[in-house]
């Protein structure tokens, strides 16, 4: 946006490479969005200063160790994020349709503009969208599927958040100061190398990334330990509900394939801060080594976003059918199969890279095979509606529009495994589609299926189901209408990334894909709006007994929202579908004899406070400012050497406590036996 | 108010479930793991830029293998006294475990000394990051694993204030035996390093 002639190439040793210069006062795109976020910003903070919430948010939120706060958090910023990355595909869409040879002229948006707008999107609609909806999901289901107390590291999850909070800040701070990375979102050397992009968007890209990359593998680590380890007594391998199977799995792919994002991420970073010669192009640099690395975490990556997507349509198709989910262990063993061989296709990513006839053939092949344990996923969910009584709510809506959309997206890969035919549709419109098609239609379509289901646990009320329907025809309809035009451009050879082309014969097309992309639009808008109706009507459509839908897994034995300790008395399990058993036996909701006081671990500042030095630092990285970084590099570890030393680090929940909130929830699911051990108690007193 | 002993007496009650330190040892194994793959794609890129020398200077021309043995003694033999170190740990012996674990400190930073001695030397030889891509290679790989010993030597040195509030409590025993690990994991990484990049390198 700043012209190149504003770059500082000898860096100032106060202020590193920043001028008042790098502030796009002048970008007419730029600016009234600059205003309007700090407006916002200043609306926001005055409103809570002015209800004396600073204190509140500070003890209850930002420092909570609670994953089920976290999970809620993460969603927040998600849907925020959500908001910034489609604004950029509107952009996007907008300047296709206008940017012909004809009357219209060549679009909107300038050169440079637009390639940071095409790599924020991606960018952020992965990393700060997908990855959070993931991450949030699994906070709040996980631990009280496997009943269980809390995560295994609680302070982790913290501090994983909030560095995932820092690089969603770093990407919007580069909207205002500097520029963002114009490379794609996977940013490819030689273009991300210092030589082609020499001002600060790469840089912006790299930090963001590798802090928020370094709190993913955190949540990887600590969700893997939690449900190997702290699943309730009872509950073998083969009986955790199918959410936390995905969601194991795909915390082991972050664990393995987080590493290499670090490593690549770093690489780049010291051929661009140090003149290293990992990926340049000259004294033996090898770009297509940063293109195989990138990938190599980039393919397990795709299945990281999608596999928790699969959990959340078993969960959501077995409690709407009524029925147990059928095929349970092809299910889990399909999901497996899928975890490994997501490892051995990453170079069906660039089979032009001229890896010859035996190689390409090997991941076409490895790619193929990929789409038969997800179609056995498929049939397992038809099978499981076959026969069932199939009750059509908004998230059984959303899972069928994935069924339909998923499938599509799926053959159109299995096209693409062919090297042949991907040395025709590589980089084409053709692999855009693609994508967005299983990505939007899979993942996204699983998210929302998932958010609808778990909002009343969450948050104790129910999301409006009629809008919820609404927003599913739209986002249906407007995917199709968005991405089938893109399908026919990719054939007609159309590449990816254009701001510009020559060819008339495209022009109706593009503005059709962005007619559909209007159609997203009102999708997401009724979906704010039905999270506006459903907090201004939430005394209406409180979730009292903590099983809406009348579901299966252990999560619903809770109230809405749960405890702070999930479950007052650790539950013995029995079946895959404790809660059904339960309810099958009348069971469900025993009132205990008496209650122990539950060990539970402190809120704490430190995760904040490190990502606070965390974001000090990648800023001054970003622009060269040494002493800053320096500043901030040891401000993360003496925060965490000083946590160290804290004592006060866990409490006791006492039984009088505990008696009231599990009262509170009883006295909706089992009146009867909560009279009977308060008589009981009364009489023991007396 | 509950009682220390009440609150013990709850602890044991409640092990089934909160077996904290169990758990962080296991989740620092699970690190440990990522960390491997960390220098697997290390070792990978290593590999692949084995022979980007770009017309500059070899590792033939500047390994001294006698010197890097010296390193590796260092290293090894500190994985040794580290043992010693955990050895004294469960019998609750303080001046026997503080007596190892300095003389592992005292090898760790003998180590790095010469590490860092060897870069220099290497540097003012004419293979610096910056020559070509087998050096920066080269210099990614062994610096990530001597940043490793320097975050493992900072590690020891608050586990020294640790032990001194507190002595042998369950939690200081937990933090030995994760940086225990982590220590013996850089020898493994070492020994490959030493295979890879130094006898490979002057094959």
């Amino acid at each position: 946006m700043s012209s190149k002639a504003n770059i500082v190439t000898e860096p100032d040793i106060i202020f590193g490479k920043l001028t008042w210069d790098v502030i796009p006062f002048t970008d007419p795109v730029i600016l009234p969005v600059m205003l309007a976020c700090l407006l916002g910003g200043i609306g926001l903070f005055a409103f809570i200063t002015k209800m004396g919430k600073w204190g509140y948010l500070w003890r209850e939120w930002l420092t909570s160790v609670d994953h089920k706060r976290i999970g809620i958090m993460y969603m927040i910023v998600a849907v925020v994020m959500l908001v910034r990355g489609f604004s950029d595909a509107l952009m996007m869409r907008a300047q296709q349709a206008l940017a012909t040879a004809d009357e219209v002229g060549a679009g909107y948006l300038p050169p440079e503009h637009y390639d940071q707008i095409f790599t924020a999107h991606g960018t952020i609609m992965i990393f700060f969208v997908a990855m959070p909806l993931v991450i949030g999901l699994m906070n709040i289901v996980v631990p009280l599927q496997i009943g269980a107390r809390d995560v295994a590291f609680p302070f982790l999850n913290s501090l994983s958040f909030w560095l995932f909070v820092v690089g969603a800040l770093l990407v919007n701070i580069s909207l205002f100061v500097g520029e963002f990375a114009a490379t794609g979102w996977l940013a490819y050397p030689p273009l991300s190398g210092i030589e082609y992009s020499p001002w600060v968007g790469v840089d912006y890209w790299l930090w963001a990334l590798q802090i928020s990359g370094i709190g993913t593998l955190l949540t990887g680590v600590n969700f893997f330990v939690t449900i190997l380890k702290m699943r309730a007594p009872g509950m073998r391998l083969m009986q955790m509900p199918v959410f936390t199977w995905t969601a194991l799995c795909t915390n082991v792919l972050i664990v393995i394939s987080f590493p290499i994002l670090t490593v690549t991420l770093t690489l780049l970073t010291l051929d661009r801060y140090v003149g290293t010669h990992f990926f340049t192009n000259d004294l033996g640099g090898n770009q297509m080594m940063y293109v195989n690395l990138i990938w190599a975490w980039g393919h397990p990556e795709v299945y990281i976003l999608i596999l928790p997507a699969f959990g959340v349509f078993s969960e959501v198709t077995a409690t709407f059918s009524r029925k147990r989910l059928f095929g349970y262990t092809s299910l889990v063993w399909a999901t497996m199969a899928i975890m490994i061989l997501s490892f051995v296709v990453w170079l069906h990513h660039f089979f032009t890279m001229g890896s010859g006839a035996s190689v390409n053939a090997f991941f076409g092949i490895a790619t193929m095979i990929i789409s038969v344990p997800t179609g056995v996923k498929i049939f397992n969910w038809l099978f499981t509606m076959y026969k069932g009584r199939v009750e059509f709510s908004a998230s059984m809506w959303w899972t069928l529009s994935f069924l339909f959309t998923f499938t599509i997206g799926g053959m159109t890969g299995v096209m693409l495994a062919i090297p042949a035919a991907d040395f025709v549709l590589h980089n084409s419109l053709f692999l855009i589609a693609h994508f967005h098609n299983v990505i939007i239609g899979g993942a996204v379509f699983g998210y929302f299926a998932g958010f609808t289901y778990w909002f009343p646990k969450a948050t104790g009320f129910m999301l409006d189901e009629k809008l919820g329907k609404l927003s599913c025809a739209l986002w249906t309809v407007g995917f199709f209408v968005a991405f089938m035009p893109l399908y026919i451009l990719g054939f007609n050879g159309m590449t990816r990334r254009l701001n510009y082309y020559d060819n008339p014969e495209w022009t109706m097309l593009l503005w059709v894909a962005a007619f559909g992309a209007l159609i997203v639009l009102a999708g997401i808008v009724t979906q704010l709006y039905m999270g506006y109706v459903s907090i201004r009507d939430r005394d209406q459509n409180r979730d009292l007994t903590g099983d809406p839908w009348n579901a299966r897994t252990l999560e619903w034995a809770t109230s809405s929202p749960p405890p702070f300790y999930n479950f007052a008395k650790t539950p013995v399990i029995h079946d895959r579908d404790e809660h059904q058993y339960n309810k099958d036996r009348n069971t469900a909701y025993a009132v205990p004899e008496s209650y122990e006081p539950i060990h539970m671990p402190r809120n704490t500042w430190c995760g904040i406070v490190m990502s606070g030095f965390a974001l000090i630092m990648g800023f001054a990285m970003v622009w060269h400012i040494w002493w800053l970084a320096a500043f901030g590099f040891i401000g993360i570890f003496a925060s965490v050497i000083i946590y160290s030393f804290e004592r006060d680090k866990d409490y006791y929940v006492q039984v009088d406590e505990i008696e009231a909130l599990e009262a509170a929830h009883l006295v909706h699911v089992n009146p009867q036996g909560l009279r009977a051990m308060q008589d009981k108690k009364s009489n023991l007193e007396a | 108010m509950t009682t220390t002993a009440d609150l013990q007496q709850q602890d044991q009650a409640h092990d089934h479930h909160h077996d904290t330190g169990g758990d962080t040892v296991f989740g620092f194994w699970i690190y440990i793991m990522s960390d491997c793959i960390l220098f697997a794609t290390l070792f990978a890129t290593y590999a692949v830029m084995s022979t980007s020398f770009a017309g500059g200077i070899t590792p033939k021309d500047l390994f001294d293998l006698n010197f890097v043995l010296g390193e590796t003694a260092l290293l090894l033999f500190s994985s040794f006294t580290f043992g010693m170190a955990m050895l004294y740990a469960h019998r609750k012996s303080m001046p026997g475990m503080i007596t190892w674990l300095c003389i592992t400190f005292a090898l760790g930073v003998g180590f790095l000394a010469m590490e860092l001695y060897e870069f220099h030397h290497f540097s003012t030889s004419g293979a610096s990051p910056q020559t070509s891509g087998y050096w920066s290679a080269f210099y990614g790989l062994v610096a990530t694993h001597g940043l490793h010993v320097t975050g493992g030597l900072i590690w020891m040195l608050v586990l020294f204030a640790h032990f001194k509030r507190d002595g042998f409590s369950k939690a200081n025993m937990v933090r030995l035996a994760c940086l225990s690990l982590f220590w013996h994991f850089l020898d493994v990484i070492w020994i490959c390093v030493f295979s890879v990049v130094y006898l490979m390198g002057v094959l």
